[in-house]
């Protein structure tokens, strides 16, 4: 398998990342590079095996259903870089 | 000389009160005052912080109410969020960022009365093995300054490798604690997954990630772990279990103990002077008693294209969340969406962006089958091997990293040889298993780390073996800076 150039700038979109050019470009050959190596793995026989998404295995935990203080709104609004009225700013998405 | 005291042994002289823990955070501060030009090892060090946290840890030392290490100052890694303290996991986008909260290990750390002296540099959002990617500073091995310190957690092992702090914190997904540890000469210890929580840790792959302690000796990384492990209901992948007991530490004997080499590790992939360096430290354990048990794992060779495809899949969701709204610098685009898209492509450095690109393309349509939950067969057949060795020994032991410490910008252009110094860690993370880097001489003058890895839940275990081995082995020096101090 290998990732074209149109590939790389439409995984970028999905990823949210405004890459240059020459980034794309580079990108191109790493990942084609990268993407050689994964292939190994095409060679583990690896029928009737389960895959395992965690590094041990846990059912849910549950937490006792109680009501307890969240962060106070100036602190959760401290780092934000544009707040305003208790309220995270960001540019107009919907237009009237 | 205070920098030359054990954890161990600073605790116990600040609670016979032959020294106050005030004296104990100069000496550090004063430490980081000369050398840390030199190291690079801090991003943050707030040395009136320091001193206040100091005076208030001592009520807690002669009301004996602290923990083990009570008055015994730490280094934190910087993704390990410090409330009131800048947490930036060396990454531009989160330059300014103040946590408003604790990590749990930050709150435990506190309440067992050790001071923080400041955070420690690191590969961005803990991606590399060198700490060459922080955007920030580089860092620095004590044994050598041309040489790399390892990574991520670079600057935390050189701290302690240095005499700039008695222990320190790391985080491991792939081997960030226990190869620099190994890289530096130091003791190097990742848990078993879930036994310390990640809450308030800056996520990278969540499968993977752990917080462990860097010591100068099994005792005290022992006696860390304990302060940190047990329970955490803010974090839901916490294991209902207790924290760590340590009072067996010095109970175990190497007679009888069974420990599986694995061929895999001790092939063409390592050095010849690290392999040397392991063949005459199991010789050494031979003569206490221990038998050793030569075994294929076939498939830990697959890990590091495992991990490669599992960690930076888990990290292009985990860092999705740097979008310039809630935190982080925001840099302007137009709409939300090209907010997002400059700040992401601005914020994140190199590594990072690749790393996002390798996991959203391993993660998306069509390619998910072939790569993601490939990778996920095969973290299950390697748990599987791994755990099939443990029912029959006491541990794995192996070299911790295929080399010794390199020079700095001598990988940088060998992306694959950077990758592969995590050949002989990765295992642990993907099987969830306890591990530990453990000082076992030097090849060229450099540290050499032995590993021993245990079974699930098998942490005091492996500690207690780690303990004895280090027991059994000659003294590996302290770094040239630390040996300096007492010349």
């Amino acid at each position: 398998m290998s990732i074209s150039l149109k590939e790389v700038r439409h995984v970028a979109k999905l990823a949210r990342l405004d890459l240059e050019e020459s980034e794309v470009m580079s990108l191109q050959t790493e990942l084609n590079a990268l993407l050689g190596h994964f292939s190994e793995l095409q060679s583990v026989d690896v029928r009737g095996i389960e895959p395992q998404s965690h590094a041990v295995s846990l059912t849910n935990g549950w937490a006792e259903d109680v009501a307890r203080l969240g962060l106070p709104r100036e602190l959760a609004l401290s780092n934000a870089p544009s707040s305003k009225a208790g309220l995270f700013l960001v540019p107009t998405i919907i237009e009237d | 000389m205070i920098p030359l005291e054990s954890a161990a042994s600073l605790a116990r002289l600040l609670a016979d009160r032959k020294i106050s823990a005030a004296e104990v955070a100069d000496a550090y501060l004063g430490r980081i005052n000369e050398l840390d030009s030199k190291l690079g090892c801090f991003l943050a060090v707030d040395a009136d912080s320091v001193k206040a946290q100091a005076k208030a840890v001592q009520e807690k030392i002669d009301n004996k109410t602290g923990g083990p290490l009570a008055g015994v100052p730490i280094a934190l890694k910087d993704n390990i969020s410090t409330q009131g303290l800048e947490t930036t996991c060396a990454s531009k986008i989160l330059k300014g960022y103040v946590p408003p909260y604790d990590a749990t290990v930050v709150e435990r750390l506190k309440a067992a009365g050790m001071p923080i002296l400041g955070k420690t540099n690191m590969d961005e959002f803990a991606m590399g093995t060198s700490t060459e990617t922080s955007a920030f500073q580089k860092t620095t091995n004590p044994w050598d300054t041309e040489r790399s310190p390892g990574g991520s957690s670079g600057g935390s092992a050189a701290s302690v490798a240095g005499g700039l702090a008695p222990v320190s914190l790391g985080s491991d997904t792939g081997g960030s604690i226990r190869q620099p540890a190994s890289l530096c000469g130091v003791v190097g210890f990742k848990p078993t997954y879930g036994r310390v929580s990640r809450y308030g840790l800056v996520a990278f792959a969540s499968s993977l990630d752990q917080i462990g302690p860097f010591a100068r000796t099994v005792e005290d990384a022992a006696l860390l772990a304990a302060t940190i492990s047990g329970h955490d209901p803010m974090d839901g992948t916490s294991l209902p279990s207790k924290a760590i007991d340590v009072s067996g530490l010095k109970q175990g004997s190497l007679k009888g103990v069974k420990f599986a080499l694995p061929t895999e590790l001790f092939g063409d992939a390592i050095e010849d002077g690290v392999k040397e360096q392991l063949e005459a430290s199991i010789k050494l354990l031979e003569a206490e008693g221990v038998i050793f048990k030569r075994v294929s794992m076939p498939s830990v060779l697959y890990g590091v294209t495992t991990y490669y495809i599992i960690a930076p899949a888990e990290a292009s969701s985990n860092l999705a969340r740097f979008d310039g709204v809630r935190y982080g610098a925001l840099v302007e685009g137009g709409g939300h969406i090209e907010n997002f898209e400059k700040t992401r492509a601005h914020g994140f450095g190199r590594e990072v962006r690749t790393r996002i690109m390798i996991g959203t393309y391993a993660l998306s349509a069509g390619y998910y089958d072939a790569y993601y939950l490939r990778a996920t067969q095969v973290r299950t057949k390697m748990r599987m091997e791994v755990e099939a060795e443990l029912k029959d020994v006491d541990a794995v032991l192996c070299p911790t990293s295929p080399g010794v410490a390199f020079k700095i910008g001598e990988l940088l252009g060998d992306p694959l040889a950077l990758k592969m110094l995590d050949i002989c860690t990765i295992p642990a993370n993907m099987g969830g298993f306890p591990a530990i880097s453990v000082p076992c001489g030097l090849s060229q003058g450099l540290p050499v780390g032995l590993q021993i890895m245990g079974g699930t839940m098998a942490d005091e275990r492996v500690l207690q073996l780690a303990y004895a081995v280090e027991q059994a082995l000659p003294k590996t020096p302290a770094s040239p800076l630390l040996e300096g101090v007492a010349g």
